[in-house]
């Protein structure tokens, strides 16, 4: 710890702040830490509290028990498929919207964030309209034997429609920013198209890749509106943990719903953490913030 | 300008570009992906609605309970929306105009409803003032009803919105620094004037952008409130959890058609913040498009 050059320096509400003219430092950050623990701290630490009153056996059992695991797996699993699958389209998409012009390019550039705006439950029941064995989709993939509704598949579906934004958004402004010189320097000594894009665009494009596919992963793993319709919501097979957790609600089973909530809010809470991480490692490559 | 140098490479063949066949090939693909996975779906939500014709249609949208949805998720917006207003502004301005130790510590907290699963925030309002919660018994003596209530609807609404607003302001905040304000002050001005006159001026496009995305989450949440709604038919049902009822007892004319206004509201929400975007781009260039 470092001691702070300046004597002006006032500890108020535990925090140390340089010296500034501007007022109001004082009510605003009281009214921000007072709305901040009503509406998210205090009721996020009850959760800790109640799984803490649990007990560890209770609690092990709760969280080991063989449906809440399969739904976790499923949870986890679908979101990093998703995920996976978000980075390789959204790269395409971010590299199509910035690099090449065609015409309606603004509007294509708009209807990314269809998924930001659209409500979940109106996604979910759209894409089980077409996913369904006689909807657009699934009734042509129904002939070769391919089921996607009600099925883990339907799973992944959904989270690639809520996942896809994030890796585009994050992408793209790197991408715009990226210094095209480095390119022509690149072709001039000789690479090929394919090498200049493999050692000097994508290393460039890596931490707002990462970022992005943690971003939708961990979007992922807690969404629940567009994925309850597609599902199918079969006990071991298609039920994710946030659907779990409404099941153990509605049984006044409290406990087992805190168990599973709370497993998955450690995993959030790691998440954050490699997000933040990856993001500042972002904004030292790109100077960006995104 | 970045954008004017990569369109005029774009134009011709060169060594930094792909080959024409390669450029149309990318851009086809990723227009088939987007087609399949966002115009789809919303194409689907209007096809489904509008299947047996304008009549059942409308009379989906005019019948009681369907009005008492509208009803109930306009109030919730009406409150969630601005008490995330007022607190994105209070926190943007503790934490973009002043330096203080355990900045980014807070900016994470801030975040942190993104990274929980909607149906953790309604889980802990349940936990919080439940039945069986930690406040329930006080509650229940008092005659005060949160949980399976609009209260509880509102609290867990404004939850999950509650980073919008401040992520959208601190870091424009932030880039504009405290010259201005400082300015403003050393002439005369009181601080709510500096505030008012000066810094309000210079981040009003940011704002509205935010309140514009928090109403589109307000309106459209689904997990979060409906575990804390209880599902009561004209009561404690907001048009999402309307739409998931309907669609639940196989009225799916009714279902997808509370589910198009929905999408309906979705697209007006892009379209304003498109809007916004192409307008005052550089407006709200710092605070990055999320």
């Amino acid at each position: 710890m470092t001691v702070p050059p300046s004597s002006a320096w006032t500890p108020r509400f535990g925090f140390r702040r340089s010296p500034s003219v501007l007022p109001g430092f004082g009510l605003t950050m009281g009214l921000t830490l007072t709305w901040l623990s009503l509406i998210i701290l205090i009721p996020l630490a009850g959760v800790s509290i109640r799984s803490a009153g649990l007990g560890w056996e209770e609690f092990a059992m709760l969280a080991w028990d063989p449906r809440t695991v399969a739904a976790l797996k499923l949870s986890f699993g679908a979101a990093l498929a998703a995920a996976a699958i978000n980075t390789v389209f959204g790269l395409l998409v971010a590299w199509v919207l910035v690099r090449y012009d065609f015409p309606g390019r603004k509007l294509v550039d708009a209807a990314i964030d269809l998924p930001f705006a659209l409500p979940t439950a109106v996604a979910g029941l759209a894409l089980t309209a077409l996913c369904a064995p006689n909807g657009w989709i699934g009734s042509l993939l129904d002939p070769l034997g391919i089921k996607v509704a009600y099925t883990p598949a339907g799973v992944v579906i959904a989270l690639v429609f809520i996942g896809l934004p994030f890796v585009v958004r994050t992408v793209q402004p790197v991408l715009a920013d990226f210094d095209q010189d480095l390119e022509e320097a690149a072709a001039t000594l000789g690479a090929t198209r394919l090498q200049t894009i493999a050692r000097v665009i994508m290393p460039a494009l890596l931490p707002p890749l990462l970022t992005g596919f943690a971003l939708a992963f961990a979007r992922g793993v807690g969404e629940y509106g567009s994925i309850i319709f597609i599902a199918g919501n079969i006990p071991y097979r298609s039920e994710i943990a946030p659907l779990l957790i409404v099941i153990r609600l509605e049984e006044y089973n409290y406990a087992g719903a805190t168990a599973i909530a709370a497993v998955m809010l450690v995993i959030s809470f790691f998440l954050l953490l490699v997000i933040n991480l990856l993001q500042g490692w972002n904004r030292r490559r790109s100077g960006l913030a995104v | 300008m970045t954008d004017v140098s990569l369109r005029t490479h774009a134009a011709f063949s060169s060594p930094v570009g792909e080959r024409i066949r390669t450029r149309a090939a990318l851009t086809v693909l990723a227009l088939v992906f987007l087609a399949l996975v966002l115009i789809l779906p919303l194409a689907a939500v209007f096809t489904e609605a509008l299947r047996k014709g304008a009549e059942p249609f409308f009379a989906a949208l005019v019948e009681p309970d369907a009005l008492e949805a509208v009803k109930l998720t306009l109030i919730v917006a009406a409150i969630a929306v601005p008490a995330n207003l007022l607190f994105g502004l209070v926190a943007s301005w503790a934490i973009a105009k002043f330096e203080f130790r355990g900045k980014s510590f807070l900016v994470t907290l801030i975040d942190l409803p993104f990274s929980v699963s909607p149906v953790i925030s309604g889980l802990v309002y349940i936990l919080l003032f439940g039945a069986q919660g930690f406040f329930g018994q006080w509650l229940a003596a008092h005659g005060i009803q949160i949980v399976f209530a609009v209260p509880g609807i509102v609290l867990a609404t404004i939850f999950v919105t509650f980073p919008f607003v401040a992520r959208q302001l601190i870091p424009l905040m932030e880039a504009q620094g405290t010259v201005d304000e400082e300015a403003a002050l050393s002439l005369g001005a009181t601080g709510f004037q500096t505030f008012r006159k000066v810094t309000l001026p210079n981040i009003k496009w940011a704002l509205l952008y935010g309140v514009l995305l928090s109403n589109a989450r307000a309106m459209g949440e689904f997990g979060a409130v409906s575990v804390v709604s209880g599902h009561i038919r004209g009561k404690t049902n907001t048009m999402p959890l309307h739409v998931e009822i309907l669609y639940n007892e196989y009225n799916f004319v009714a279902a997808f058609a509370v589910a198009s206004l929905l999408a309906f509201l979705a697209l007006v929400t892009l379209v304003l913040k498109s809007a916004l975007e192409w307008r005052y781009g550089g407006e709200l260039a710092a605070s990055g498009r999320h």
